[in-house]
């Protein structure tokens, strides 16, 4: 499905996704709650939506409804560069209908292929907290990568944190990243992440139910939430505080019946006090990409392709027993000067050898230049 | 009848000479000053009537008028009293005017007619040598200073009756000359050999000092960063003769320094509440800022973060030219500000160790985002300081460490080398070096040339960087005392350049 297909949804499930746009403010107004859940009102029928939210609006709703224009709409999503896909269309990702929900329409951008979506590969969410830490960063990153090169989907949310650095990984390996917004697919939300979103319409896809133009929700977050976990077959959660919008994804996944994978975090931080209960209530236990391929297409499959990214991380020549000393000096956190006195070499040394460390990928620098250790890949 | 009286008066860390001419003749007593003089410069006539009456000299009952020429030039400050009251003395006959002749005066008086110090005597007394005056009388206790300008004689006049009896031939005063430079640094100096641990601190000041690159030094608070930092004068090589006068001259603009020649050079580590023109110098009558004082020496900028956007953006042209210019209503004015950075921060906004750190990465994002730009632009190397663990405070007293005089010999070393290879090429060390003469002079062997391009195309340096790491070797090098950088040199530069934020751009 490209750009160039046009808008292929037909006359109703088009209006039905004006129709929720057109309410959205309505339905803001019935949820108060920050993570409100919308699943009941939107598997309503046009008709029964409109009796539901609008209330006193309801004349104008049905007015509305009744004086839509197909073919302006049509116009107007094919000048915004997106393209309309209904549930009746073949293009429609087949996984989405076990949604009691499912969107009627999807509106998409990007030059990516949908119906690679519902194809034998379908996508993982990664998903987790917007504040997250270094760590988490650094882990959904690498997943991100690692899927990526393995030619898997990375569906996220494009939220700053660890959904924008897993699609930043998912670039990077030169695999397809796919977000999902709770806003227009025109639309760049969070404006910090701009430049991502673009290169996302480049190379893989924007997706989601409100028809363009629209803006974000406070409803419409949880609303994505469960296109994610319903486009993909996993989903995996890095870094995620309770309760959490990305913890309502990973419930999602679980009623879709679909694998759940956390990445375990610190015990002693609230950030990842979501991501850990999960494990505790029997999640995958996910460390790196290839558990996340084990885990969808069991443990013997032969996977990986060649692509940029895939550079491997120079291994530490076991005979250098100064690099080694070095770098556990890093992963204790001792510093240089720690490093210096771990190692008993002179201070000039260590920092030729920490930058040989830092050239083989071993370990980085944050923008103070304290060194940590790298995540492993 | 009339007198001319030459004075100087400071502009900027200079001084321009002002002819203090006086008028007496017959008419109602009255004493009319003009020339564009501020309050303090008004008052002085209050000041030269008393101190005349005191002194058992006569303060003539007729209409004087005195102007200060140049008449556009705004006047400010005490040091004209005395040119005053000697013009009033000539223009009266009190003195013989040819006995005036050749010489120039600056002074503040007191009422009794004893002469106090002014502010910027050695500055004055390179103004007086420069406009060809052969003596200047100065009130005795800036007389040491003003003797440093040699060439001229510097009479210490301790009053004003003092003055007329030297005029008259009835005393002589001796002619003042320089207290003695300070010998060699007392054992009461800062001495890096006082500092434990901190290894990678002590060595980055070592190479930041043998080629006059800025450092950032990032530790807890209690870590010893402004130790490390108020070491540094130490093991930069002493300043030559005509820098300590550029030193002592600024220092005795602003009031500073004891009137001897400076013997080391100056460190200067203001509080992050500084304002920029605290900062870069200002004012209506314009003073050195900071970063003046600290020329040919050390600016110390503890808490960097800390300190108002506006004022690190001051910093950027002084540290990019090496001076300062201030320019206010219709004139502006030109600081020198030739000095080293030095500048510290937290590892991360709470400022706990690390063990009880609950920044996130944004938050240390943001924090290291308030140094970014222009300051960051000018720093060549960043540091670590840790607090040494307990047991090496104490411990270990048997074992010597390196003393200041040490580590100042291989800087002055690697300095010499520098200086010999960039002669001719208006830099006088590598943090001096641009782009061109850095690619020149930053010889490498081949497997050294790979693995930095190769780190170049990992998108880890730019262009900019580059140069900066190249730079950095190139002192490396030199304090090692190799002709060519090695791959280790290179190596070792790498470690200490700034890094751009991990992981978190898109």
């Amino acid at each position: 499905m490209s750009p160039a297909a046009g808008c292929t949804a037909c006359d109703s499930c088009l209006r039905r996704g004006y129709l929720v746009g057109h309410l959205a403010g309505h339905i803001a107004g019935l949820l108060d709650r920050p993570h409100g859940r919308v699943t009941g009102l939107l598997a309503l029928p046009d008709e029964k939506l409109v009796e539901a939210v609008a209330g006193e609006h309801t004349d104008d709703a049905r007015a509305f409804l009744e004086d839509f224009d197909a073919a302006q709409a049509r116009t107007s999503v094919e000048r915004s560069g997106v393209v309309a896909v209904c549930r009746h269309d073949p293009g429609y990702p087949a996984q989405l209908e076990n949604l009691a929900d499912a969107p009627r329409v999807l509106f998409v951008k990007g030059q990516g292929d949908l119906a690679s979506m519902s194809g034998p590969d379908p996508g993982v969410a990664v998903v987790g907290a917007r504040r997250a830490s270094a760590y988490g960063l650094e882990v959904a990153r690498e997943l991100g990568r690692g899927l990526g090169v393995a030619g898997v989907t990375v569906v996220s949310g494009l939220a700053l944190g660890i959904d924008a650095q897993a699609h930043r990984g998912c670039l990077e390996g030169a695999g397809t990243p796919v977000a999902v917004l709770a806003c227009g697919p025109d639309i760049p939300y969070p404006r910090t992440n701009r430049r991502l979103y673009e290169r996302i319409c480049e190379r893989g896809l924007v997706i989601t139910e409100l028809p363009p133009g629209q803006r974000a929700f406070r409803w419409s977050f949880p609303a994505r939430n469960r296109i994610m976990a319903g486009l993909a077959r996993m989903t995996v959660v890095v870094e995620a505080a309770e309760p959490s919008g990305s913890l309502i994804t990973s419930d999602f996944a679980t009623q879709l019946g679909r694998p759940v994978g956390a990445v375990p975090g610190q015990v002693t931080s609230s950030r990842a006090a979501g991501s850990n209960a999960l494990l505790k209530d029997g999640a995958t236990f996910i460390t790196s990409a290839e558990e996340v391929l084990d885990e969808l297409f069991g443990s013997h499959r032969p996977r990986s392709r060649s692509g940029p990214g895939q550079e491997q991380v120079g291994s530490l020549p076991a005979a250098d027993p100064v690099q080694a000393l070095l770098l556990e000096a890093v992963e204790a956190g001792l510093g240089v000067d720690g490093a210096c006195a771990h190692s008993g070499l002179p201070i000039h040394e260590v920092r030729a050898g920490l930058s040989r460390l830092e050239a083989s990928g071993h370990v980085n620098r944050d923008a103070l230049g304290i060194y940590r250790r790298a995540a492993a890949r | 009848m009339l007198a001319s009286i030459p004075t100087f008066a400071l502009v900027g860390v200079d001084s321009q000479e002002v002819t203090v001419e006086v008028d007496v003749r017959r008419g109602l007593p009255a004493f009319t000053l003009v020339g564009l003089p501020d309050a303090a410069v008004r008052e002085a006539r209050e000041r030269v009537r008393a101190a005349l009456l005191n002194s058992s000299l006569d303060f003539p009952l007729q209409r004087l008028t005195a102007n200060l020429a140049p008449a556009s030039m705004r006047k400010a400050g005490p040091s004209f009293d005395l040119a005053l009251a000697l013009g009033v003395l000539a223009a009266s006959g009190q003195v013989p005017s040819e006995a005036v002749g050749g010489t120039a005066v600056c002074g503040e008086l007191s009422l009794s007619g004893a002469l106090r110090p002014v502010r910027g005597a050695l500055a004055t007394a390179l103004g007086a040598r420069a406009a060809g005056y052969e003596r200047l009388i100065v009130p005795a206790e800036n007389a040491s200073e003003a003797a440093l300008a040699d060439g001229l004689e510097v009479l210490p006049v301790p009053s004003l009756q003092r003055l007329a009896d030297h005029l008259h031939g009835r005393w002589k005063p001796e002619p003042a000359c320089p207290h003695p430079v300070r010998s060699d640094r007392g054992p009461d100096a800062p001495d890096l050999a006082d500092v434990r641990g901190q290894a990678d601190a002590k060595r980055a000041l070592e190479i930041a000092a043998a080629g006059g690159h800025n450092l950032l030094m990032v530790g807890p608070p209690g870590a010893g960063k402004t130790m490390v930092a108020r070491r540094l004068p130490g093991i930069l090589p002493p300043p030559s003769f005509d820098e300590a006068l550029e030193i002592t001259r600024i220092h005795g603009v602003a009031g500073l320094g004891d009137g001897r020649l400076a013997a080391e050079r100056p460190f200067r580590a203001p509080h992050h509440t500084i304002s920029p023109s605290g900062l870069v110098g200002g004012g209506s009558h314009p003073r050195p800022g900071e970063i003046t004082l600290a020329h040919r020496g050390v600016l110390f900028l503890d808490e960097v973060a800390e300190f108002s956007r506006g004022a690190l953006e001051a910093l950027r042209q002084p540290l990019e030219d090496g001076f300062a210019e201030i320019t206010r209503g219709q004139r502006s004015l030109t600081f020198p500000a030739r000095t080293m950075l030095i500048a510290a921060c937290n590892p991360c906004p709470c400022a706990r160790p690390a063990g009880d750190c609950r920044c996130n990465d944004v938050d240390r994002l943001r924090y290291s985002r308030r140094l970014s730009g222009p300051l960051l632009d000018r720093i060549d190397l960043v540091c670590q300081a840790a607090a040494p663990p307990a047991a090496e405070l104490v411990d270990q007293q048997g074992e010597t460490l390196e003393r200041s005089s040490a580590i100042r010999e291989r800087v002055i070393a690697a300095r010499e080398r520098q200086c010999h290879r960039l002669s001719g090429s208006g830099a006088y060390c590598n943090a001096d070096m641009d782009g061109r003469l850095t690619r020149r002079h930053g010889a490498l062997g081949d497997r050294a040339v790979q693995r930095l391009l190769g780190s170049v195309e990992q998108g880890g340096l730019t262009g900019r960087g580059h140069d900066r790491v190249l730079r950095l070797a190139r002192t490396i090098a030199d304090l090692a005392g190799r002709p060519c950088i090695s791959p280790a040199h290179l190596e070792e530069a790498l470690g200490y350049r700034l890094a751009s934020p991990v992981g978190i751009a898109a």
